[in-house]
């Protein structure tokens, strides 16, 4: 599996849930797969996604809320990890896109070959986590996490095989905002 | 001096109703205030950018959230503030204790306390100093920037302001 994949299967289990991606080609892919209102493509503040998404889930308790993280935005924010495992949010579902790799700046190796990212969330007390490496275990996790109370963490391997043909998000961060927030306060 | 209790009661009056941050001893009175209140919760962060991205996604996800934190660590906050905040339109209310403020501190606060508002100003954040007079028209004008700009608003609070308790 590659970025797309992920996006490819994970896309298809989901109506209205708010989706906060990490930055570089994480939120591309997911645009280019499929492009949602309730989907928060940040383009900076690396690192964030894991703490933007934790606040949505504890402000929007009744609603299942996913994060498309990073390996490399993982392992800027660490202690994000610890505040998702304190917080426990029954309503989020942290799902790590690990590559090995920052693909976005040019596949320079990152730590996560070495340091098992799955290990850290089970360490600082995520209810449950699990680590994919094909598209069916990919589905049956997450259909599994969708239906279970976390925070749940879900690590999968995949493949640095960005498409460079991927276009950027189209939407200016404002309007990335705007109907975010409408289609999650609805 | 301000009471804890009666700011803390004076941002709930305007709706805020979210609060994290990482500790300050200036700051210490306003944040044992809020853990006492049982519908009220504190969200303790890792680092001050990390509670800048929580009070990020509690505000789009319908909340007036408030950030309380040591000028030490505007920053880690500035990349969060400059490439999410300003350019996202997702304002935040943020309680920053100005240590170092005229030179008198710790040798580590020094230069912050001397350049806090520079780097506030160059980065484009709003700001003003809170005090026991201004409260009420510091506190309108960061609901207006908040409500109506949608940007972040930033309160400096010296040595002294509230009570500290520790
Ligand atoms: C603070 C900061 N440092 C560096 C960058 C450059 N940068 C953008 S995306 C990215 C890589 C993200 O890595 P990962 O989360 O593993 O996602 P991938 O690119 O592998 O899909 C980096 C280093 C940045 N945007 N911000
Ligand atoms: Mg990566």
């Amino acid at each position: 599996m590659n970025g797309t994949d992920v996006f490819n299967e994970i896309l298809a289990h989901l109506k209205d849930e708010p989706v906060v991606h990490a930055n570089g080609f994480i939120g591309r892919e997911s645009f280019n797969v499929k492009d949602r209102k309730a989907s928060f493509y940040m383009i900076g503040s690396m690192g964030l996604a894991s703490s933007i998404g934790l606040g949505v889930a504890l402000s929007q308790p009744d609603k299942k809320v996913i994060v498309m993280d990073g390996d490399g935005n993982v392992l800027m924010a660490m202690g994000t990890l610890a505040m998702i495992a304190a917080a426990a949010p029954k309503n989020l579902v942290h799902v790590v896109i690990d590559n090995e790799v920052y693909e976005s700046t040019g596949k320079q190796r990152s730590l996560s070959s070495e340091v098992a990212l799955e290990e850290v969330a089970r360490a600082t007390g995520y209810p449950r986590v699990a680590k994919v490496s094909t598209r069916d275990e990919l589905n049956d996790a997450f259909k599994k996490f969708m239906n279970s109370e976390g925070p749940s963490f879900l690590l999968v391997k995949a493949k640095p095989e960005f498409d460079h043909g991927t276009g950027r998000v189209t939407h200016t961060p404002e309007e990335i905002t705007d109907r975010f927030m409408e289609a999650v306060n609805r | 001096m301000l009471t804890s209790q009666l700011f803390i009661q004076e941002l709930r009056d305007r709706g805020f109703d979210f609060f994290a941050g990482v500790p300050c001893s200036l700051l210490s009175g306003l944040i044992s205030t809020i853990e006492n209140i049982p519908d009220v919760k504190y969200y303790p962060g890792v680092r001050e950018d990390a509670c800048v991205g929580l009070c990020a996604g509690a505000y789009m996800g319908g909340k007036l959230p408030v950030l309380m934190m040591q000028n030490s660590g505007l920053g880690y906050c500035l990349n969060a503030f400059t490439s999410l905040n300003l350019i996202y339109k997702i304002p935040v209310l943020v309680i920053m204790s100005w240590r170092g403020f005229g030179g008198k501190d710790a040798p580590e606060h020094i230069i912050m306390g001397d350049i806090n508002e520079q780097l506030l100003e160059t980065s484009q954040m709003k700001y003003a100093e809170l005090t026991s007079d201004n409260y009420e028209t510091v506190l309108q004008e960061a609901l207006n920037t908040i409500q109506n700009e949608k940007l972040p608003y930033t309160l400096l609070v010296k040595k002294g302001l509230f009570d500290e308790r520790h």
